[in-house]
């Protein structure tokens, strides 16, 4: 098959130059041949849903943005008769008696959910290695990692197991696996998106995004999934624009900040080339601006109180009642800690006793309250940024993909890696991750930032600099 | 911010936190919080007086809605909320006993 990605296979599908079946069905022999370790399991449906879609056709009823695009979700979406546990062993087994609002709405768009991806459990990591079910590879080099903790989104999207998918960033988790495994995936501002059956991680972060290998094709996601939704009370009621005309705008006068704070230690060869990327947009009429983002260094520390501060209290409803595992004890108290000691890995007891101590009687001043207010000072940074400049470009990660086990056994070694997506979802902004280049082999990401509901920048930026450049069409080796 | 985490503080907030730990755990978690909070000590340089908390990133009224009675979507039949629980009883989740009767 030929047509690959979200714009193209719904436009064929939509054109009835394939049919939805046909798609599916050889996107569903991709998943089982899959050897980087992507998928959790296949949805039995898939080809019920396809049929669906061409009957639609068939019918000439309008068969939506997606029609017959084959998706898989990240297992922390719910998924009504399919089984999702956030990557972890106290939610095995559970089949979810709903769709959360971003599935239902892939799936009213035409999209057909083929299956369910591997993730960190419960979004907490940045290699997938945190999976309670496997790691995934990177398919650029399979002792590699593809990022997390939307890996197995990543890889998929990158290995074309999927056309396109949606994955969750609370401090980075779309857009360095984006970055890490070669592929465009973008953060909307916080609330542009409903979360209401996304399991949830740190709610004042967590933001559902696309992933896909061009900006066009994230585009067609977001406009799909983005909108106010009564279920999910922070979610925006602001109109949703057309972010695939957006892809196609000339850039004009656009300014772009460079902030010297997140290339000062960044290696060499990260910092070409995503510069390098910067002088190609510089070619079609952007200029550069210096801007100055002073508290970038806090970031990692306000977001780790934050982040698992909200995460203890999350995580507080799988005590083995409702859902999931259960391991008895002699009274109420014991089987909870024995079945969270038993269902949760070792990431995420760290993490919810990080933000169980933060929360402790007498410290919620001292960490929580503290770091709420370095937000402020961080979003602040931006908005002044954002006075002098359209948009913002940075390296998205400051590495590119590191080895399997490399960081694993020191904490917060890995929790660095996130030194330059942190404060996009401490500020609420809008951030995508575009490959820009490749270091001995491996992908880079170029990360733009935009103002609150700046996606239409985002995706004019992108848009522009894969018209530009070839980067997004590059495949890794089979 | 206090400055070192013991044992001991580790394991009164697993006790908060409703985790089950062994002393090769304590162990481990009482090096790793006293190191990544060690790291967070960094926010103590900040001068954060007079600033407000953030809380979300656009400026956002309180939702109001009408004062009616709605029924909350989806609606889940008794049973079928029941399928996944590990124990159940006639309409209920079952879990073990929270009060002890004295003979």
């Amino acid at each position: 098959m030929t047509i690959e990605g979200v714009a193209e296979i719904a436009r064929a599908v939509r054109e009835r130059k394939v049919s939805a079946a046909e798609v599916t069905e050889a996107y569903l022999a991709r998943a089982a041949a899959d050897e980087l370790g992507c998928f959790y399991r296949l949805d039995p449906t898939a080809r019920d849903q396809a049929r669906a879609v061409d009957e639609k056709i068939a019918r000439g009823e309008d068969p939506g943005l997606l029609a017959g695009v084959p998706v898989a979700l990240k297992d922390l979406f719910v998924t009504e008769g399919l089984e999702t546990t956030a990557g972890s062993k106290i939610l095995e087994g559970w089949v979810p008696p709903y769709d959360g609002t971003p599935s239902r709405k892939l799936k009213a768009a035409g999209a057909v959910l083929v299956g369910k991806l591997s993730m960190d459990e419960f979004a907490m990591g940045s290699s997938n290695e945190n999976s309670a079910y496997g790691p995934v590879r990177n398919p650029w080099d399979r002792a590699r990692v593809p990022g997390g903790s939307s890996g197995g989104s990543a890889a998929a999207v990158a290995a074309g197991l999927v056309a396109g998918t949606l994955g969750t960033d609370t401090g980075g988790s779309i857009r360095q696996p984006a970055a890490l495994s070669g592929v465009t995936g973008l953060k909307p501002t916080y609330g542009r998106v409903s979360r209401y059956g996304v399991v949830a991680f740190a709610s004042s972060l967590d933001q559902v995004g696309p992933l896909g290998r061009t900006a066009l094709d994230c585009a067609h996601l977001l406009e799909a999934i983005a909108g106010h939704d009564p279920h999910d009370a922070t979610s925006l009621d602001r109109p949703v624009p057309n972010y695939r005309d957006a892809c196609a705008r000339p850039l004009g006068a656009l300014r772009i900040g460079i902030p010297s704070e997140y290339f000062k230690d960044t290696p060499a060869a990260m910092a070409s080339s995503v510069m390098a990327a910067v002088d190609e947009l510089c070619k079609h009429g952007a200029t550069k601006v210096p801007v100055e983002l002073p508290h970038t260094s806090y970031g990692i520390a306000a977001y780790y109180i934050v982040a698992t501060a909200e995460a203890s209290s999350n995580l507080a409803r799988y005590d083995g009642v409702r859902y999931g595992l259960r391991v008895d004890g002699d009274n109420l108290g014991a089987m909870y800690a024995r079945t969270r000691a038993a269902g949760f890995g070792a990431e995420v007891k760290r993490r919810i006793m990080l933000g169980t101590y933060a929360l402790r009687s007498g410290y919620y001043d001292a960490y929580y309250l503290r770091a709420q207010k370095v937000r402020t000072l961080i979003k602040r940074d931006f908005q002044r940024a954002f006075e002098r400049c359209d948009v913002i470009a940075t390296p998205t990660a400051p590495s590119t993909a590191f080895k399997l086990g490399a960081k694993i056994d020191d904490p917060l070694e890995m929790y660095l890696n996130d030194v330059y997506t942190i404060p996009c979802n401490l500020a609420g902004l809008p951030g995508m991750s575009v490959p820009c280049g490749f270091i001995e082999g491996l992908p880079a990401g170029l990360q733009l930032l935009g103002p609150p509901l700046g996606e239409e920048t985002l995706f004019a930026v992108a848009g522009a600099f894969q018209r530009a450049t070839d980067w997004h069409d590059k495949r890794p080796p089979r | 911010m206090p400055t070192k985490i013991t044992a001991d503080d580790v394991r009164q907030t697993a006790t908060l936190a409703r985790l089950e730990l062994g002393d090769e755990e304590v162990a481990r978690l009482t090096r790793e919080l006293d190191a990544i909070l060690g790291y967070m000590e960094l926010l103590d340089r900040l001068d954060v007086s007079g600033v407000e908390p953030m809380t979300h990133a656009v400026s956002l009224d309180l939702p109001l809605r009408d004062d009616v009675v709605e029924a909350l979507e989806p609606q889940l039949p008794v049973e079928v909320a029941l399928a996944d629980a590990p124990r159940a009883h006639d309409a209920f989740f079952e879990v073990p006993k929270i009060i002890e009767v004295g003979e």
